[in-house]
């Protein structure tokens, strides 16, 4: 395929996410288990023989939603509720939930889709041993419910081979962040983001034979040295749409970034530790650097301003997800480092109920042009 | 000696520690003893057997925010980079971390902090913001929420596993052994401290009840901060006693007025507005009976048995399942004989309102209970409305005179 071909195919991926799903799954002969973001153990889903699908909210009007949560929940969260609630999930056999912050673990008790719902916890006092154990025996009881519901057999095989699958995926994917960075005259902010969000809705073994392939030849293209501004984005995600498309009017790469939807998803391989669930259970042990794993060291901080120089970036943007405590807490401290490291830093702010963006493009401008000074 | 004796009232001893263990931290801050800051519901037993000053910043919050002393330090956070939708305590503590300044009690810099999630996540951000920023040792308990109808052993033994390393990390900051035989003490008297708040407050089920719920919000101060010590218990001994006989008088909570409804108020009190949510309430006759707050301290646990320390730490009341959540309402409203309930719709707190549409709902449906709700905040006063409150209250009043319609013929 053309590497235009092949992006297009990301792309209207990502843009229908319910036929990509519906067609990836007839073509394997699988089942659709959902991930309500930020994590989960995919692999479990994927040596059940099902395709995980990341539910991350969308664009959608809110009706049935605010009956069930307040306005004050974040948008993502309210979206997907919403999405619960109209059916567009009944395609899901089940959906795994993570209580990672106070929104989501109220929102594993209160699934109103027509799938059995699979609460699970990250535990987060990762110092202590005990914290993977505690971790394996969830995983245990996951793969027990998903066994039950689906009415499979999840063998060690199985999993031990989608871990490969998963980690090859892993790979590939902090290879295209790279190669993007250098080209991002063809990987636009919006390519890039599609690209990404494409892994969430078709079979990773698919996923990953177009993006080794989109790599491939990309790394056979010319650098291209674009003079546009170069940024590090940081946060949960960056969408809806409608903002990427202001970055791309106003000159503005996205080279790298920090995104709990897009590089947070590959950045930790899962490490050989023997048992396949012990394995899963010691990447979220070293999974760091993140604002939804506890770390009084904030590692996330550093971690940011070493994208910012690997990446030569000439600035961040903080995507902030409103209402979002683990992100909210972050960005004092990051707005004082990078004041310190002289790294310029825009926080916008991310509701994905929003129509209108003049806002964000008048405070992009005003940020490229501080960039320039 | 003790600085309480058994002549004074238990409001008096109340006013006496609570100032007194302030001041006991701030003496040692200066003296270059260790003071720590720590979450309301972690558990202070190892700290208390090292000898560690430990103070409660939800509690100080509370104290500023009653004084009205809130807005301040929640615009210097804002100006910070805070959003104003994270909780308040916790925007007014960092705030405060930086200024030192308020308008209530000082509170003593901490040279650790320990915190337990068993209440919320937030506080895993909050404290990791404290632990940095002052780079000092933070000690955690990660209490895994209870998402199935039962408490695992796998939670408890987790958490169990926490507590060892806690001891551990305490000898290291403290450059001492762990002082067993101190912690053995301080268990014991921790335990006996949770029932004896845990049999006072429970005397609100009489009819009418002795003690107005509000009150008890003020009592709460001494559970939180003060759990470790033996006056504590001493101070709440007295507190029943001093029910008992109330009780035995058929006297009221309500100062100077009749007990009509009896409710269940879900959620933190709105500081900044006690008093106007009390009077309101006292106004049509009513007394809040029923809280969650009685079983939130009643940490039951055989002195000595780390596993059941660890099992009473998990099984709070915000940290169980919905179904967990719905029954302990249940038995709450049934034990304190509940005619309403009203729920506090916190803009600050996630944790207490994200499953408020759910058990709303079966507590609605399964008791037939009338519940109202109303918008605000426990300590940004700009989240309430004075007159959205009335408004809920009365509409809560005639739903409940139309379920009791004896007592509403009895007259006003
Ligand atoms: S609050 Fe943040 S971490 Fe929690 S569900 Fe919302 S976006 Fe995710
Ligand atoms: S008020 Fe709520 S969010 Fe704040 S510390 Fe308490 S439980 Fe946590």
């Amino acid at each position: 395929m053309e590497i235009n071909q092949i992006i297009n195919n990301f792309i209207q991926i990502a843009n229908s996410p319910d036929k990509a799903i519906k067609q990836s799954c007839e073509r394997n002969h699988k089942n659709a288990v959902g991930c309500v973001a930020p994590y989960a153990p995919e692999e479990i889903i994927y040596a059940a023989n099902c395709i995980p699908v990341g539910l991350w909210g969308g664009e959608v009007e809110l009706r049935k939603a605010r009956t069930y949560l307040p306005a004050f929940a974040c948008s993502i969260m309210q979206s997907v509720m919403e999405y619960e609630t109209k059916g567009t999930y009944d395609i899901l056999k089940a959906v795994l939930i993570p209580a990672m912050c106070d929104t989501l673990k109220c929102f594993g008790q209160k699934w109103k889709g027509a799938c059995p719902a699979i609460p699970f916890v990250y535990p987060q006092n990762r110092r202590v041993k005990s914290a993977e154990l505690f971790l394996e025996n969830e995983y245990k009881s996951i793969t027990k419910k998903l066994e039950d519901i689906l009415n499979v057999d999840i063998t060690e095989k199985a999993l031990k081979e989608s871990i490969i699958l998963y980690n090859d995926y892993r790979l590939a994917m902090r290879e295209f962040t790279e190669i993007a960075a250098v080209h991002t005259t063809t990987i636009s902010p919006t390519v890039r983001h599609q690209i990404i969000k494409a892994s969430y809705f078709i079979d990773k073994k698919e996923y990953l034979c177009y993006i080794r392939e989109l790599n491939e030849k990309l790394r056979l293209q010319p650098v291209e040295h674009s003079k546009n501004k170069r940024v590090v984005v940081s946060g949960i995600m960056l969408e809806p749409k409608g903002i990427l498309s202001h970055f791309e009017s106003l000159g503005i790469d996205v080279v790298g970034d920090d995104l709990a939807q897009e590089t947070r998803q590959f950045m930790t391989d899962v490490p050989f530790a023997g048992d396949a669930l012990k394995s899963l259970a010691r990447q979220w042990i070293n999974h760091n650097a993140c604002s939804l794993a506890f770390d009084p060291y904030k590692q996330r901080i550093q971690h940011l301003v070493d994208l910012v120089h690997h990446f030569k970036a000439d600035g961040v943007v903080l995507a902030l997800m409103k209402f979002c405590d683990p992100e909210e807490y972050d960005v004092p401290i990051i707005m004082s480092k990078m004041k310190e490291e002289n790294i310029p830093l825009l926080v916008i702010e991310i509701d994905q109920q929003a129509k209108a963006f003049e806002q964000i493009n008048t405070r992009l401008q005003g940020f490229v042009e501080s960039m320039d000074d | 000696m003790s600085i309480i004796n058994e002549s004074m009232t238990s409001k008096e001893m109340l006013n006496i520690l609570v100032a007194k263990n302030m001041e006991d931290a701030r003496k040692a801050k200066e003296r270059g003893d260790l003071v720590c800051w720590s979450s309301s519901i972690a558990p202070c037993e190892f700290c208390e057997a090292m000898g560690i000053y430990t103070v409660y910043p939800e509690n100080h919050v509370v104290g500023i925010a009653a004084r009205k002393g809130a807005p301040e330090l929640l615009e210097y956070a804002e100006r910070k980079g805070y959003s104003n939708d994270i909780c308040g305590y916790a925007r007014a503590n960092l705030a405060y971390m930086d200024v030192q300044k308020c308008v209530s009690e000082e509170l003593p810099l901490p040279d650790l902090v320990l915190l337990c999630n068993n209440i919320c996540e937030t506080l895993l951000k909050w404290y990791e913001n404290i632990a940095y920023e002052l780079n000092i040792p933070l000690l955690i308990v990660d209490v895994p929420y209870n998402h199935d109808k039962e408490i695992t052993e796998e939670n408890i033994q987790y958490v169990e596993a926490q507590f060892h390393d806690i001891i551990h990390q305490l000898e290291v900051i403290c450059n001492k052994p762990f002082d067993e035989k101190k912690f053995q003490e301080v268990m014991k008297v921790s335990a006996q401290n949770a029932k004896d708040w845990y049999d006072a407050t429970m005397l609100c089920s009489a009819r009418p009840s002795p003690l107005s719920g509000f009150d008890m919000f003020n009592y709460m101060a001494l559970i939180v901060c003060m759990r470790g010590k033996k006056e504590c218990g001493m101070t709440f001994r007295k507190l029943k006693e001093e029910l008992e006989e109330k009780i035995s008088r058929g006297e009221c909570g309500l100062k100077n007025a009749e007990e009509k409804y009896r409710i269940m108020w879900d959620g933190i009190a709105c500081w900044p507005y006690l008093s106007h949510t009390y009077k309101v309430l006292k106004k049509h006759g009513i007394n809040m009976t029923g809280s969650t707050y009685p079983s939130a301290w009643a940490l039951e646990y055989t002195p000595g048995n780390l596993f059941e320390m660890a099992k009473a730490y998990t099984g709070m009341g915000n940290n169980l399942s919905l179904e967990g959540q719905i029954n302990l309402r249940k038995s709450i409203i049934e034990e304190t004989q509940c005619d309403g309930v009203i729920m506090h719709m916190n803009r600050s707190c996630k944790m207490c309102d994200f499953l408020q549409y759910e058990v709303g709902k079966e507590l609605n449906d399964s008791l037939n209970i009338p519940i109202t709700t109303f918008d605000g905040d426990q300590a940004d006063p700009r989240n309430y409305s004075k007159a959205q409150y009335e408004t809920r209250m009365e509409a809560l009043v005639e739903m409940m005179s139309e379920n009791i319609p004896s007592r509403n013929s009895s007259g006003n």
